[in-house]
């Protein structure tokens, strides 16, 4: 569902650029609004997001799939928690559908898809792994790398049972915006995948504002 | 009948409503039969000697371009592996997207968990279930992943609307054969999306066995080229391992 914002940029508390192959890492209080925005359009920002009181409560694609009964987010979806808790909501979506079934990219799963010689080619993983690693402050571990929204991209279902990976439907200065709900943790990976059409086969960059409330 | 001498065949059933965890050793196939019908059997699959390795239902569906899976299919491992393959099955569309029920949900449906009143006919949900096994190897609700609902069929219409369309009838079964040494954990707690009036209780019957040797023309290596290198990362882990 297309839903714009009033929020104004220039009133963000906080605007940083996210290059394609980085990852952000930071908390979005209660009552906080966050937007992230394709600046250039086709890019997938895939996100995870914790508890922050305690990361090991997280977002749970399985848990919002099942509450909504539908394979896809948009504006209006319930973010929910592994505990089956209200963690964010969209607000704002101008792109219009994010899959959540597709998961992250990783060295070890483009070894499967494309050829196991492209096992050493940056993957989204990798940056979850890096941020894991420089920011010992949130306790994080790979077992709370998991299961992630992906933000803009496009992955059709069929009725019959389908799946795949197809050109994004998103463009240049697309945006999705959620209400958070609890205090949260966003840690971004800013895809960097080269062997199929998430990023157009050219990852850009994307932005992540934050705001102090509607 | 079970020999501990010389064990070559196991068959055991798990009532509904309950959970159990079992090492699998490469080369084994595991043949499950809903019983009476209308089961569900969760599925969790861990490497034993290296348990942050785990069943990884994206790079599951997303490599093998299936929102479904069934028989041809092989379930990815987040390190690029395969634990194991769907060599045979009669039911044609497993979910592993809807994950379990909770506590709270099971009991605003057909009321709450009470050992006390029901003993073994206590209203387990499959969340709790998956928790009370994973912590017997020390593992936690970070360990968790989106598991399969074996035996029940969840589709999306053209809006991507999910329904349980279809649940197992008695004698549907299917096999997997075992490509790696593989921890499984499982619960017959019924499907999220199950509407029943009673709590569903249904059982699911396991039988192990010896599975014949890979060979060339095998349905699963076959299926796609992820597939031939999915089976082409498990050589690379079994050769320094033999």
């Amino acid at each position: 569902m297309l839903t714009t914002s009033h929020l104004d940029p220039a009133t963000a508390s906080l605007r940083e650029v996210v290059r394609a192959g980085d990852y952000y890492l930071g908390l979005v209080k209660q009552g906080q609004v966050l937007r992230i925005v394709d600046l250039e359009g086709n890019q997938a920002a895939d996100t995870l997001f914790y508890s922050a009181q305690d990361p090991s409560e997280r977002y749970s694609a399985t848990d919002t799939l099942r509450a909504q009964g539908n394979v896809y987010l948009t504006a209006g979806s319930l973010l929910k928690t592994n505990t089956n808790r209200d963690m964010l909501k969209i607000v704002a979506d101008t792109c219009g559908r994010h899959d959540t079934l597709g998961g992250a990219c990783a060295s070890e799963s483009n070894s499967v898809r494309y050829a196991l010689e492209k096992r050493c080619m940056h993957a989204c993983r990798d940056s979850w792994m890096l941020a894991v690693q420089e920011r010992e402050e949130f306790g994080l571990t790979k077992a709370d790398i998991t299961h992630n929204i992906n933000f803009f991209m496009n992955v059709p279902i069929t009725p019959e049972g389908g799946l795949s990976f197809a050109d994004g439907i998103s463009g240049a200065g697309k945006y999705v915006e959620l209400a958070a709900l609890m205090d949260v943790l966003v840690l971004i990976s800013n895809c960097p995948q080269l062997n199929n059409p998430c990023n157009g086969y050219n990852p850009t960059p994307i932005e992540v504002l934050v705001w102090d409330g509607p | 009948m079970f020999n501990p001498v010389t064990p070559q065949h196991y068959q055991t059933q798990l009532p509904g409503g309950s959970h159990w965890s079992l090492l699998v050793r490469r080369g084994l196939s595991l043949r499950l039969t809903d019983v009476a019908g209308g089961a569900n059997l969760g599925v969790l699959m861990y490497n034993p000697y290296q348990l942050s390795e785990k069943y990884n239902a994206p790079d599951t569906l997303k490599c093998q371009h299936s929102f479904k899976l069934t028989q041809g299919h092989c379930l990815y491992s987040d390190m690029g592996r395969i634990f194991c393959s769907i060599v045979e099955d009669t039911f044609g569309w497993h979910d592993t997207v809807c994950g379990n029920s909770h506590a709270e949900l099971v009991a605003a449906q057909w009321g709450a968990r009470d050992y006390q009143t029901h003993r073994n006919h206590w209203h387990q949900n499959g969340t709790d279930a998956f928790l009370v096994e994973l912590a017997k190897y020390n593992l936690s609700r970070r360990d968790l992943a989106a598991n399969l609902n074996l035996f029940s069929e969840v589709a999306p219409d053209e809006a991507g609307n999910l329904q349980l369309r279809r649940q197992a009838q008695a004698g549907d079964s299917l096999t997997l054969r075992f490509e790696m040494d593989t921890l499984v954990v499982l619960h017959t707690c019924p499907h999220p999306l199950n509407t029943a009036a009673e709590y569903p209780r249904q059982p699911v019957q396991l039988e192990l066995f010896p599975a014949p040797p890979l060979d060339e023309a095998d349905l699963c290596l076959n299926h796609c080229p992820e597939n031939q290198r999915g089976f082409a990362n498990n050589a690379l882990y079994h050769f320094g391992l033999r």
